[in-house]
């Protein structure tokens, strides 16, 4: 879900000005704070707990973005900062609960007045919204303006960069957008319907418990019919949310002032405390990192953490280390050991990879403890369901264990080892030096690994993703990452592990797990609505995998994030992957 | 002088088609001979979850599906007579010249790089002023003091202007003056010439002064040569004999000389960079071409990455046009025919 792009000569001449600059070339921040209460800046303070809590109105919140959002219309978009941003001027069924720690995770209802009521075959999902909603405009959102939104998310010719979550489960009985629709009013999928003005009913073409998650999706948020202009409706989205736009420049920048018509008694989840927010795009990501550390802008919107110069300025000063917090993604840097590639088809062969690889060698290629925890199993531990598992003993024996994986490879024929290829995305330096790392500690052991770079836009359609090729040029080991859609064992795992996801054409990013009982767990999580239980299951799913030996994790990730003194109420949202909440996020006045 | 004009905008007008069949076919043609199937170019351009089905219907629809010389045809059709693009829910037109239409934002190409354009020229013009009047000037100066504690330190201050790259000078140049100093505007600023040319000025002094620091450095050097070679020539001492005044011999005599191919190289400079200040407009984060170029090479968006191309091919073409005539102006000499 995440994007970012970078110039390496530009990074590079940004590294060296960095360096040189790094005595006197920023104020460095204090504690001063106004507005909001006083607060002092700790590392980390953001974290599992909100920093300076302020319900103090006023001032502009300053964002910059060094790329561009996919889109901001709410059909169109999949970038995760971009689903927490659009939170300030839309508003979705459900949210996840606007709270520090391991309670953001939890869904709580946003337009509607509840979370989703199931039937028993969890097929139908029912919401009735709240009274009392409006759009900018001051007319009333009412569920058809919801169905609208989710109808023209649908269309994939026109809005190809949003999820395909309502493509792949309503029953959609050959309905495939708005434009083409011939009713009169637009609204002709039988999937969803609108008894009346406040209630929309959902119905699935198959099972699926975690719906509520769905509803949380951006293409709930509902779309005035003859407002939408189909791709150009992101100049300028209608309004439902606590601010609305007062210019766009695509591509350049935008300005978002106060929504007169949001009800802020709709509305608990967001504290909407600035009165104007302003985001730059395109903007030089060193620079970006350099004004939040001089305090001319308060967030870098896109969450990725400082760059690598301006990191190695804030860890080396006290005073600038307490203004960060080192955030969870809900991601994981991982490789797929491909069980298609001979020996590695015996699973005691892919074992000794398991116990061979240096887990800490993998870490550091991340940057060390700034870039993540070592990985014991795929799922990040601040998803629900996640149970510790160890199987291979890595927080034991972070550098790998030889013996055990000697003795794997006499288990499985191969006491000398054997030889086969490592690939990894050619732009990347943090899975080349993963490679690089695997290739020493497994020579260890007599594993001799080559490495395979390949260009990462082709990555997963023509190379590891493809699993004929992936065979044919004995790719044994895939050096890959996965970012949830959101915290969830079925929005982290279901793409990754389930093998009924594999395409012959390429294109995958399940890599070639391959397992009937990884499978029939996925069906049982998917299908069943109780969440205690379901998170449950997607927790064994998580151990099956492990026992499979077709994966190797190596980084649940972090993000060192950089928090100014100019901004208050703020803490990192579990829920929405790690992000600061851009909806309760103050400035100091 | 009427004809020679007319037949070099003939020639240019040849030269941009040359320019983006070639282009055209780098993009659209050679991924194929390379084997890339027409699902294969589409597929950049979809979600990430997309389908099979899905990514062929959008080859359909980009046009990959089609024969070279047809997508060629309909690219050059959308310049001279612009393209319908459907947004959906109704169909809209995009005048010439439309230059087609992004695959990433969907936008028309044209309004884009017509919105960037102020920004890359008020960027080039500026810079273009300063580095001339500051590198001549001080090529001259070091020339007639050849020697002095002026000519070594301005050549030594040349050859560090020549060696930092604007990456470097411009985070360095931002960190102190606008961070740091807050006498000059944060990256990112810039307010278009008619909306407040005082802010237009302030907001653009730091990018001019940094791209003028590099190519004023050259400028000097080549001043300074040139001017070293024409002091010595015969003419001056003839100058200096018929007992002219030395502003004059300098000004009217050796300069003049000197300007010569010091113009042909400005030409060539300005025209770059009115095709983009790729690394000025992307460390300052100015909204122009070439930060428009940066974007469009990386998301691999080839109508955005066509359009620039040709307009950076057209202000190279216009830009040696003038030098050519100028020399006419500075080189009595030079006869256009």
């Amino acid at each position: 879900m995440m994007k970012r792009t970078a110039i390496a000569v530009v990074a590079a001449g940004a590294a060296l000005a960095m360096g040189l600059t790094a005595c006197g070339s920023s104020k460095t921040p204090s504690s001063n704070s106004s507005g909001g209460t006083n607060a002092t800046a700790v590392y980390n303070a953001a974290i599992g707990k909100v920093f300076a809590p302020s319900t103090k109105k006023g001032g502009t919140l300053r964002l910059a973005n060094s790329g561009d959002f996919d889109s901001l219309d709410p059909a169109d978009t999949y970038y995760g900062y971009s689903w927490d941003f659009i939170r300030l001027y839309g508003r979705s069924l459900v949210m996840f609960a606007p709270k520090p720690g391991g309670d953001g995770v939890n869904l709580v209802p946003d337009l509607a007045q509840s979370l989703g009521q199931a039937s028993a075959d969890a097929k139908t999902w029912t919401y009735k919204l709240k009274p009392g909603l409006k759009f900018e405009d001051g007319s009333p959102i009412t569920s058809k303006d919801v169905k609208y939104g989710v109808e023209r998310s649908l269309d994939k010719d026109t809005f190809v960069n949003g999820p395909t979550y309502f493509n792949d489960f309503l029953d959609l009985q050959g309905y495939t957008s708005p434009y083409k629709d011939s009713s009169a009013d637009k609204l002709g999928l039988k999937a969803i319907d609108t008894p009346d003005d406040q209630t929309i009913v959902f119905h699935l073409a198959k099972p699926f418990g975690g719906f509520d998650y769905f509803a949380m999706l951006p293409a709930t948020i509902p779309v005035p019919q003859k407002a939408d202009t189909g791709i150009k409706y992101k100049e300028h989205v209608v309004s439902s949310g606590p601010y609305m736009f007062q210019t766009n420049n695509l591509g350049k920048d935008f300005t978002l002032v106060r929504n007169p018509n949001w009800n802020a008694s709709t509305d608990p989840n967001r504290a909407a405390l600035p009165d104007k927010i302003t985001v730059q795009l395109n903007v030089n990501a060193d620079d970006i990192d350099n004004r939040l550390l001089a305090g001319d802008l308060d967030v870098a919107i896109e969450g990725t953490g400082l760059g690598t110069a301006a990191q190695g300025k804030v860890l080396a000063d006290q005073n600038l280390k307490a203004h960060t917090d080192l955030a969870s993604l809900a991601r994981t840097w991982f490789a797929v050991i491909n069980s298609d590639v001979a020996p590695l088809d015996n699973i005691d062969c892919r074992k000794a990879i398991e116990y061979g690889v240096d887990h800490e060698g993998y870490q550091r290629a991340y940057g060390g403890a700034v870039g993540g925890d070592i990985a014991t199993s795929l799922l990040p531990p601040q998803i629900p369901g996640y149970q510790k598992n160890d199987v291979y003993n890595f927080a034991a024996k972070p550098n790998g264990d030889v013996d055990m994986a000697k003795q794997e490879l006499q288990k499985c024929g191969k006491p000398d080892g054997f030889s086969i290829n490592v690939s990894y995305r050619a732009e990347r330096p943090k899975e080349k030096a993963t490679a690089e790392s695997m290739q020493q500690s497994l020579a260890r052991v007599g594993i001799k690994l080559t490495l395979n770079a390949y260009p990462q836009g082709d990555y997963a359609k023509l190379y590891a993703g493809k699993p004929d090729f992936a065979k044919a040029n004995n790719l044994g080991i895939m050096i890959y990452g996965w970012g949830a859609d959101w915290p969830d064992g079925f929005g982290f795992l279901q793409q990754i592990v389930d093998s009924r996801v594999i395409r012959a054409a390429g294109g995958n990013t399940n890599l070639g797990i391959r397992d009937k009982t990884v499978d029939g767990l996925v069906d049982q999580a998917m299908a069943e609505s109780d969440t205690s239980k379901r998170n449950q299951l997607w927790g064994q799913v998580d151990k099956a995998v492990m026992d499979t030996a077709m994966a190797l994790p190596g980084v649940w990730s972090k993000v060192l994030l950089y928090r100014p003194d100019t901004v208050n109420n703020v803490y990192v949202n579990d829920g929405l992957g790690g992000y600061y909440d851009y909806a309760w996020m103050g400035v100091k006045q | 002088m009427i004809r020679y004009i007319i037949r070099r905008l003939l020639a240019a007008v040849i030269l941009l088609f040359v320019v983006s069949v070639v282009v055209f076919g780098i993009f659209f043609y050679v991924p194929r001979l390379a084997g890339a199937t027409p699902d294969d170019l589409a597929s950049r351009y979809e979600g990430k979850t997309a389908g099979a089905a899905q990514t062929h219907e959008l080859a359909v629809k980009l046009g990959f599906t089609d024969p070279f010389y047809e997508q060629y045809g309909r690219f050059a059709k959308s310049i001279v007579a612009g393209a319908d693009y459907s947004t959906g829910p109704t169909t809209e037109h995009c005048p010439a010249p439309c230059f087609g239409y992004s695959f990433i934002t969907h936008n028309p190409v044209w309004p884009d790089l017509l919105d960037r354009l102020p920004v890359t020229i008020s960027l080039a013009i500026g810079g273009a002023l300063i580095w001339l009047l500051a590198g001549v000037g001080t090529g001259v100066l070091s020339a007639l003091r050849k020697g002095s504690v002026f000519d070594r330190s301005a050549m030594g201050v040349a050859l560090a202007g020549v060696s930092l790259p604007i990456f470097f000078t411009g985070l360095l140049s931002l960190s102190i003056f606008s961070y740091t100093l807050h006498w000059t505007a944060p990256g990112s600023s810039y307010t278009p010439f008619t909306e407040n040319p005082a802010t237009w000025a302030y907001d653009l002094i730091l990018p001019w002064i940094t791209l003028a620091f590099l190519y004023a450095a050259g400028y000097a050097r080549l001043t300074r040569a040139g001017m070293l070679e024409t002091m010595g020539e015969d003419y001056i001492r003839t100058a200096r004999a018929k007992g002219l005044p030395e502003r004059m011999v300098v000004a009217k005599h050796a300069l003049r000389s000197t300007l010569t191919p010091i113009l042909t190289i400005f030409g060539l400079d300005l025209g770059l960079l009115l095709g983009g200040a790729v690394l000025t407009e992307s460390t300052y984060s100015l909204p122009g071409i070439g930060k428009y170029a940066v974007d469009a090479i990386t998301n691999n968006d080839l109508p955005k990455v066509l359009g620039v191309t040709m307009v950076g091919a057209f202000f190279i073409i216009v830009a040696n046009l003038i030098v050519d005539l100028l020399y006419a102006v500075v080189d009595p000499r030079v006869r256009l025919s």
